[in-house]
C-alpha cells in the first residue's frame, strides 16, 4: 500500500498544545485530579496516555494512574481477516472498580475498537465511569461512541487514512492526511 | 493356428539372441524364430516393429490371496493384473486361508486357476501346517499335487532345527526351499526399517540385522542339507553380501528381489503414507545401493513383484495399525524400464533375464526362453510408451502402491501365453 | 510473524520466527490467568474439539482451560485404544466429528503421524498433543516458553535431556525447537533408551549422567515407563533411579542457576528424588502455567487462520 502524504493537519506545536488542553480538560472535569485513571489503546494510544499523564502531573504536581490496554481478543473482525492479528500485553496495575478511567486513543473513526476498549476494560473490572479522549476524531462512526475530550476534528474521506506519527514511534510528531 | 510377430527385436537371453526377428507360433508353441518367415496363409499378424519380444516373464512371489480372503484378490483378478503387467506366469504364496499346507488346497487353486486364471499359475506349499512353525506339512504330497517351490512367506520358520528337517525333508523333491528371512524378536516392533528416519518418525523401527541374522542361519542350514534355499525379498546390504559369498562357496543358494527395493528407501515413509509399508521395510540408501548393484551382478538371480493386495480400509489409518503389504504386478515392469534399463543401470537383456530365464531356472518351469517347442508364452515391451501410475485403472483389487503419481516411458505392450492374447 | 498454517503438526515444521510468534503471544495472554473474571470473547462461537485416544488429564484440562478461557466451547472426546479395539476406525470417527463442524481438533493418539493423517482429511485445524513418540509441539512451545521467562533469552543456553528418548515425543520436540532457537542440546540415557543414529538430530549423546548435566543451564528431566523393564530396556527402577535418577547431591556439581524440568508427570524417587523436584531449581509448576498461556496462543493462531 504506497499511500502519499495529502496534507499535514497538525504540526509539533499544534499537536502539543492539544494535548496541554486535553489534559486541562480532564483535570477540569475530574474537580481536582486525584483518582484520574488514563488507559490508552495499544499502540500509540498508550504513547499519548503517557504524555497527558505527564502533563496533568505537571498542573496538578501529582501523576494520574497510567495502564495500558491492548484489545485485540476483542475485536469484533477476528476470523474475518487473512490471518490472526497479533497480540500484546495488557498491562493495568491498578484496580479499576469504582475509578473514572479516561481511554485514550489516536483517532477515533468507526469507534470498534473503543467499543472492543470498553469491554475488555469492563472484563478487569466494574469502573465508575469510562471516558475518551481521542487526538483526531475523523468522523464515519458505525456504532454509537462519542469522544469527551478531543483533539482536533477532522472531517475525512472513507479513502483517506488520518496517521499520527510520534516522536518515540516515528521519530517527529505530527498528523498528516494519506490517500491511497 | 497360426501367429506371426513380425519385425521386433527379439531378446532371448536363455537362447543368446538379441536380434530383429519374426516369431511364427503354431497352436500355441514357438514355431520357429527367424527373418523374413511365411507361414501359411490365414496366420494373424502382429506387428511387433520398434517393440521388444521376450520370453514371457515369471513373478515368483504373488499373493493371489484365494482361497480365503477374496475380497483382497482373486485368482482371476490377480491374474489379470499380472497379464496387464506382462506376466505370463507367477507363483502364488500358501499364506492363503485355509492354508496352503495341503493338496486340497493346491488342487483348489489350480482347477481355480484353470478355470478363471488368464495366465499360468504355479502354487506354492507351505513348509509348516498352517504356517505355524511347528511341524511339517504334508510336502511330499504338495509336490505331487503340483506345488513348484515351499514356503512359509509371511512368516519366518524360527525354529532352527524344524527347518533343518524341513531342508532336508524337501530334498528329493527336487524343490527349492523359500525363506522369509525375518527374526520376529528383532523385528516385532517395527513398523519400518530402523535408522534416522524411524528416529525422527518416532516409528519402532525393525533393524537390517533382523533379516541378515535369519539370512546367515538359513544360508548355513542349506549348507548342513544341500537343500536349494532361496531368499525371498532380499532388501538389505548384508543380506546380498552373505548371499555373494555363500555362492562363492559353493552353496545353493539364490535371491529375489522387489522393485520398490530397487527404487525406494525409506526416506518415503516421512509421510506416513501405509502405501510405503511392507516386509521387509524400505531400507536406507546403502541397502538399495547393494541390492542393484547385486541384480546387475547376478548375486540376485531375478526380480519378484511379492505382489501382496489388501482391502482399501486395511491399509488406511495409522501407520503402525495398517497391514503389511502393496500390490506390484501392474508397475514393475513400466518402473524397472524406466528407472533402471532406460538410464543403463541394467541392460536390457539382463533385464529380460531377470524376469524370464531366472525364475524359469531357479523353480525348474517350462519357459523362460523362445525355443522353437516350447510354449508360445511372450512378453512383448514398447519402450516407447509413455505412463502414469494410477490405481484406480489397477485390474488388481488392491490399490496400496507408494508409486502412484510416478510416470516414465516403457510398458508391456502385448502378453501371451500360449499363443493367446491375454492382454495389450 | 504471521501465522498462516491449517495446523500445528509439530516442531520441525515451524521455523525461528513462528516460535517467537507463539511465545510473544502467550506471553501476552499469560495476563488473563491472573484476572478475576479469566474470560475474553476471542474465540467465543468457535468449537474446540479434544480427541483424546490416549488418557491424558492434564495435556487434556490445559487445552480445556485455554478453550474455554477463550470463550471457545470446547468439546472432549475420549476414545480409548487403537481404532482396532474401538471398531470405529480413526478416519471414521474424525469424519463424524467433522460432520459437527469444529473450527479446532486437538488431537493425542498413541500412533505416530496420527494428526498428519487426520490433518489431510480434515478441513479444520488440527492440533497435535502428542502422537506416539514423534512429537508434541505445545509441549516444547510451553518448555521454550518457560526457559525465555527465566533465562531472559534462549540462544546460547545448553540444555540437557535426560531419560528414555528413544520413546519419548517430548525429547524429539523439544530437540526440534530448541535447535532452531539456537540452543544447543544433550541427550543422556542408556544407550538401548537413545534411538538409532540419534547424533544426526544435532545433539550431543551422553550415557553419563554427570557428564551430561555438568554444563547445562536445563536440564530436561523424561519421565521413565514402567514397561521398559520389558523388552530388555533397563533391568529394574532401582538401578535406573540410581544411576539416571535427579537428587540434590548430584545437582551440587551443577550450575547453581540451573534449571529443573520436567513434562510429567513425575515419577517422584525414579528420574527425580522428591526433594529435588520441591527445589528451588524446579520450574515445573511454571511448565504447568505456561502451557495454558501456550495452547492459548496456538488456539487463538490456528482458530482464525484459514490455512495455507
Amino acid at each position: 500500500m504506497s499511500s502519499r502524504e495529502k496534507a499535514q493537519v497538525l504540526d509539533e506545536t499544534g499537536l502539543d498544545r492539544a494535548l496541554t488542553r486535553i489534559a486541562h480538560e480532564i483535570v477540569e472535569q475530574a474537580g481536582g485530579g486525584h483518582d484520574i485513571a488514563l488507559v490508552g489503546i495499544k499502540t500509540r494510544g498508550v504513547t499519548l496516555a503517557a504524555r497527558v499523564a505527564a502533563k496533568i502531573a505537571a498542573i496538578e504536581g501529582r501523576s494520574p494512574s497510567v495502564g495500558a490496554l491492548d484489545i485485540t481478543l476483542y475485536r469484533d473482525d477476528l476470523g474475518l481477516k487473512a490471518e490472526q492479528p497479533v497480540v500484546r500485553s495488557t498491562e493495568i496495575s491498578f484496580p479499576i472498580k469504582g475509578r473514572t478511567v479516561v481511554l485514550v486513543d489516536d483517532v477515533l473513526f468507526t469507534g470498534r475498537t473503543i467499543r472492543a476498549a470498553m469491554d475488555a476494560l469492563m472484563d478487569l473490572g466494574r469502573p465508575h465511569i469510562i471516558r475518551l479522549a481521542v487526538l483526531v476524531d475523523r468522523g464515519h462512526r458505525e456504532l454509537p461512541i462519542r469522544p469527551d475530550y478531543i483533539g482536533k476534528n477532522l472531517p475525512t474521506s472513507r479513502r483517506e487514512t488520518v496517521a499520527v506519527l510520534l516522536r518515540e514511534h516515528d521519530g517527529e510528531d505530527r498528523v498528516v492526511i494519506l490517500e491511497e | 493356428m497360426n501367429l506371426l510377430i513380425k519385425g521386433g527385436r527379439v531378446v532371448d537371453p536363455a537362447g543368446g539372441t538379441d536380434a530383429v526377428q519374426d516369431v511364427w507360433i503354431a497352436d500355441g508353441r514357438i514355431h520357429k524364430i527367424g527373418r523374413g518367415l511365411k507361414p501359411p496363409a490365414g496366420a494373424e499378424a502382429v506387428d511387433a516393429t520398434g517393440k521388444v519380444v521376450c520370453p514371457g516373464f515369471i513373478d515368483m512371489h504373488v499373493h493371489l490371496r484365494e482361497p480365503g480372503f477374496e475380497y483382497k484378490e482373486t485368482i482371476a483378478s490377480g491374474t489379470r493384473a499380472a497379464a496387464a503387467g506382462g506376466f505370463t506366469a507367477v507363483a502364488c504364496m500358501a499364506n492363503t486361508f485355509p492354508v496352503n499346507d495341503n493338496r486340497a488346497v493346491t488342487d483348489y487353486i489350480l482347477a481355480r486357476a484353470k478355470v478363471e486364471g488368464v495366465v499360468r499359475v504355479y502354487p506354492i506349499g507351505a513348509v509348516t501346517r498352517n504356517l505355524e512353525g511347528k511341524q511339517l506339512a504334508e510336502l511330499a504330497e504338495q509336490a505331487e499335487a503340483g506345488c513348484v517351490a515351499f514356503s512359509d512367506d509371511g512368516k519366518c520358520i524360527m525354529n532352527a532345527e524344524l527347518y533343518r528337517r524341513a531342508m532336508e525333508y524337501a530334498l528329493p523333491f527336487g524343490l527349492p526351499v523359500i525363506s522369509h528371512a525375518e527374526d520376529c524378536e528383532l523385528a516385532h516392533r517395527g513398523a519400518m526399517h530402523e535408522g534416522f528416519v524411524s528416529t525422527e518418525l518416532g516409528l519402532d523401527g525393525q533393524p537390517a540385522a533382523a533379516e541378515d541374522v535369519m539370512v546367515a542361519r538359513d544360508i548355513i542350514l542349506a549348507e548342513l542339507t544341500g537343500a536349494h534355499l532361496h531368499i525371498a525379498h532380499i532388501s538389505t546390504a548384508g543380506a546380498v553380501r552373505l548371499v555373494r559369498d555363500a555362492k562363492a562357496r559353493g552353496v545353493r543358494v539364490t535371491a529375489e528381489v522387489t522393485p520398490h527395493h530397487l527404487l525406494l528407501t525409506d526416506e518415503v515413509v516421512r509421510s506416513y503414507d501405509s502405501s510405503c509399508k511392507m516386509a521387509p521395510p524400505l531400507r536406507g540408501k546403502r541397502d538399495v545401493e547393494a541390492c542393484l548393484e547385486a541384480l546387475v551382478d547376478g548375486t540376485i538371480d531375478c526380480v519378484a513383484t511379492d505382489h501382496a493386495p489388501h482391502a482399501v480400509s486395511e491399509k488406511e489409518g495409522e501407520f503402525a495399525e495398517a497391514a503389511n503389504g502393496i500390490v506390484g504386478l501392474e508397475t514393475a515392469v513400466p518402473l524397472l524400464l524406466d528407472r533402471l534399463v532406460r538410464p543403463g543401470v541394467l541392460d536390457l537383456p539382463t533385464f529380460v533375464a531377470r524376469l524370464s530365464v531366472g525364475p524359469a531356472r531357479l523353480l525348474n518351469l517350462p519357459g523362460g526362453s523362445l525355443a522353437p517347442g516350447a510354449a508360445a508364452d511372450i512378453t512383448i515391451l514398447d519402450l516407447e510408451r509413455t505412463w502414469t501410475v494410477d490405481p484406480a485403472t489397477f485390474r488388481s483389487r488392491g490399490r496400496s502402491t507408494p508409486f502412484a503419481g510416478f510416470t516414465g516411458a516403457g510398458a508391456p505392450w502385448m502378453t501371451l501365453v500360449g499363443g493367446v492374447k491375454v492382454a495389450s | 510473524m504471521s501465522w498462516k498454517r491449517k495446523d500445528l503438526l509439530g516442531m520441525q515444521d515451524l521455523d525461528a520466527a513462528e516460535i517467537i510468534g507463539v511465545l510473544d503471544t502467550a506471553t501476552s495472554m499469560k495476563e488473563i490467568a491472573a484476572r478475576e473474571i479469566k474470560k475474553v470473547p476471542t474465540l467465543r462461537g468457535k468449537t474446540v474439539v479434544n480427541l483424546f485416544y490416549e488418557s491424558s488429564t492434564r495435556t487434556r484440562t490445559s487445552f480445556e482451560i485455554a478453550g474455554k478461557w477463550l470463550s471457545a466451547d470446547v468439546i472432549n472426546f475420549s476414545a480409548s485404544g487403537s481404532s482396532a479395539d474401538k471398531g470405529e476406525s480413526l478416519l471414521d470417527t474424525a469424519r463424524n466429528i467433522e460432520a459437527m463442524s469444529p473450527d479446532v481438533v486437538v488431537v493425542r493418539h498413541k500412533a505416530s503421524g496420527a494428526p498428519a493423517l487426520l490433518a489431510r482429511h480434515l478441513r479444520c485445524g488440527v492440533v497435535n498433543a502428542g502422537d506416539g513418540a514423534h512429537e508434541h509441539p505445545t509441549q516444547a512451545l510451553l518448555d521454550l516458553m518457560t526457559i525465555r521467562e527465566k533465562k531472559g533469552h534462549l540462544e546460547g543456553l545448553n540444555v540437557t535431556i535426560v531419560g528414555d528418548i528413544t520413546h519419548s515425543r517430548v525429547a524429539r520436540s523439544d530437540i526440534y525447537g530448541m535447535r532452531k532457537m539456537g540452543i544447543t542440546v544433550t541427550v543422556a540415557g542408556p544407550p538401548t533408551l537413545i534411538p538409532a543414529q540419534c547424533q544426526e538430530l544435532g545433539v550431543k549423546v551422553s550415557h553419563r549422567l554427570e557428564e551430561a548435566i555438568a554444563h547445562a543451564d536445563v536440564i530436561m528431566m523424561l519421565r521413565l515407563q514402567h514397561e521398559r523393564m520389558q523388552g530388555g530396556f533397563i533391568p529394574s527402577l532401582r538401578e535406573y533411579s540410581r544411576v539416571w535418577g535427579l537428587t540434590l547431591a548430584k545437582l551440587e556439581h551443577c550450575r547453581p542457576d540451573v534449571l529443573i524440568m520436567h513434562p510429567g508427570p513425575v515419577n517422584r524417587g525414579v528420574e527425580l528424588a522428591p526433594e529435588v523436584a520441591d527445589s528451588a531449581y524446579s520450574v515445573i509448576l511454571d511448565q504447568v502455567s505456561n502451557g495454558v498461556a501456550v495452547r492459548m496462543a496456538v488456539l487463538y493462531l490456528l482458530a482464525g487462520s484459514k490455512g495455507a
